[in-house]
């Protein structure tokens, strides 16, 4: 049996009433299978509520499924552990802490020794252009910026499989492409594994060598998309690829975009 | 946190980009805004020489009697008699140390309890309606009871001082560690971070900007429960005093008083600010004056 380093069996999510108006609860997603493999960079996409970040929590081990399995290199996922990085649309840079501090923040928790830390942010740091502004606080860098250290906070820990919810979706169209180029180009050397949540259509595509939509809710995975296009590593030149017009039409009526109040 | 998604194509790629805040403004912009807090400045001066000249010739002026409104002069001379035959500074001492002391606990009880009921929602849901009753019962009028338990010496006003201070910095520790991004406090998870771990890196930290909000206003109610301590028993503080000049119709004797307490409030609260300034040294500088609270 081919070992897939992240992999979703029959999984559902249901959250429970809170208040007794709340009827049954919500059932967020409903028998998602999904197997990545090595290397392979996923993309995820659907109407908003879907359940797309349920689905991401699961694999982070910051909540359990209510039925199905989530394996990590095939261990079943039981909480979180260091395999596994997340990364959001919110940068979640602690405002109390200057960007070293924030990227150092991940190994500092996991009790690495100050002097491995040091090392390991400064190499970060510099890889995502931050080293002059390592000594600063969040509030003194741009949105950009911020989000640079994000993913330099995530990639510290040298973890096998990324977790991205959206990671450009706060960013202005320029910055948000130069970010895009340098995590793809980060991804495709390292061969990383990762789960890509968006709503950008032509990022999805650009980045992925697998596009899967989910329903609306409760989620289920309703069509993927094997992205027959060369240069996952440079997103720049694949937005301008002949096949990424088509897919996008295809997407777009998968997602009954048209009757546009259904996708938020 | 505002986020400021413009960052201009010029800065974006690979070299770095200017910092920011402050960019723009080298050495002029600098220079006029220190300029113009100087000159706000000297217009606070300027209203406190107004104020003092009014207050000297301003009640004989209006007809105003000695009794009403004693004129500053004589305030003043007032001060230095006291000072010299009525042990004015034995008493000034007295309130100090009650005050400082009386701050300090129930800060620190305000913080430990705020914080215990903010780790465990359900503690906080089991004792809130008590809280809630507390926070309502007028705490000075606790006093006399408080002096028939303990007798007529320091622990009863310090204990006034403690019940009033301790409320609003319940509050906010409570309200700010209920406050923080679950998504921030899911980051620290992430990496198996151990309860203890994300009180002390991440709860504890968040809630130092509202802790300091409610250290300011606990250091100005620590007075008012002091010297509501003073008025009600014992023979010492300035409250004792004030009560004492009241008694013998000393109108003067009542203001010296009043602006020794003031003088106490003021060091107190200025103690808080010189202390948040260091803790929150990481926060975006403020334009502003130190009578509002943080955004
Ligand atoms: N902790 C929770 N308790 C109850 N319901 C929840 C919880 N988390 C999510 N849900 C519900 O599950 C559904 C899916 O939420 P989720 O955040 O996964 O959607 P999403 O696909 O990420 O949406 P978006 O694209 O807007 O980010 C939503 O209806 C949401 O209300
Ligand atoms: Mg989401």
């Amino acid at each position: 049996m081919a070992r897939y380093r992240l992999e979703f069996k029959g999984v559902s999510k249901h959250f429970p009433p809170m208040r007794r108006s709340d009827g049954e609860g919500v059932l967020a997603i409903d028998g998602v299978d999904v197997a990545i493999e090595e290397g392979e960079v996923v993309a995820l996409i659907g109407p908003s509520g879907c359940g797309k970040s349920t689905l991401l929590n699961l694999a982070s081990g910051l909540d359990r499924p209510s039925r199905g399995n989530v394996f990590v290199d095939g261990e079943e996922v039981d909480g979180p552990n260091e395999h596994v990085a997340f990364m959001l649309q919110k940068d979640l840079l602690l405002p109390w802490r200057t960007i070293r501090k924030n990227v150092e923040f991940g190994q500092e928790i996991r009790g690495l020794d100050a002097a491995e830390r040091r090392k390991r942010s400064e190499h970060f740091l510099a890889k995502y252009h931050l080293s002059d502004f390592a000594n600063r606080y969040p509030h003194e860098l741009s949105g950009g910026m911020r989000q640079r250290a994000a993913l330099a906070r995530t990639m510290v820990m040298y973890p096998d499989v990324l977790l991205l919810d959206e990671p450009f979706s706060a960013l202005d169209a320029q910055t948000k492409m130069v970010l895009q180029q340098d995590l793809a180009r980060t991804l495709f050397e390292e061969k990383k594994t990762a789960l890509l949540i968006t709503h950008d259509l032509v990022e999805a595509l650009a980045m992925s060598d697998r596009v899967l939509v989910m329903s609306r809710r409760p989620g289920k995975i309703i069509r993927e998309i094997v992205v027959d296009a060369e240069n996952r590593q440079d997103p720049m030149s694949r937005r301008q690829h002949p096949k990424i017009g088509p897919y996008i039409a295809e997407l777009m009526s998968l997602l009954d975009i048209g009757h546009a109040e259904e996708l938020v | 946190m505002p986020s400021d998604t413009t960052e201009t194509p010029a800065t974006a790629p690979s070299q770095p980009a200017k910092p920011a805040q402050g960019a723009p403004d080298g050495g002029v912009g600098q220079t006029l805004r220190r300029l113009s807090m100087a000159r706000e400045f000297h217009l606070s001066v300027i209203v406190l020489i107004v104020f003092l000249a009014f207050w000297e010739w301003g009640p004989p002026l209006l007809g105003i009697r000695e009794f009403i409104i004693p004129r500053l002069s004589n305030v003043v001379t007032e001060f230095f008699f006291m000072l010299e035959n009525g042990r004015l500074l034995h008493h000034t001492w007295i309130t100090t140390y009650s005050v400082l002391v009386g701050f300090f606990l129930g800060a620190l009880l305000g913080m430990v309890i705020g914080y215990l009921l903010g780790m465990s929602p359900m503690t906080e849901i089991v004792a809130s309606p008590y809280i809630l009753a507390l926070q309502i019962a007028p705490k000075v009028a606790f006093a006399p009871l408080l002096i028939m338990w303990f007798g007529y010496n320091i622990t009863p006003k310090i204990l006034v001082a403690v019940l009033i201070v301790f409320f609003p910095i319940l509050i906010n520790v409570l309200t700010a560690v209920r406050g923080v991004d679950p998504a921030m406090i899911n980051l620290a998870r992430s990496f198996n971070a151990s309860r203890w771990q994300i009180f002390w890196k991440i709860e504890f930290p968040a809630s130092m900007a509202p802790l300091f909000s409610g250290l300011r206003i606990g250091a100005t109610l620590a007075v008012i429960g002091i010297t509501v301590g003073e008025f009600v028993g014992g023979n010492t503080g300035l409250g004792y005093l004030l009560i004492e000049g009241e008694g013998q119709a000393n109108t003067k004797a009542v203001f010296v008083a009043i602006i020794l307490l003031t003088l106490i409030g003021i060091i107190a609260y200025c103690l808080v600010i010189l202390m948040e300034r260091w803790v929150l040294r990481y926060m975006p500088k403020r334009k502003f004056g130190d009578v509002g609270n943080h955004p």
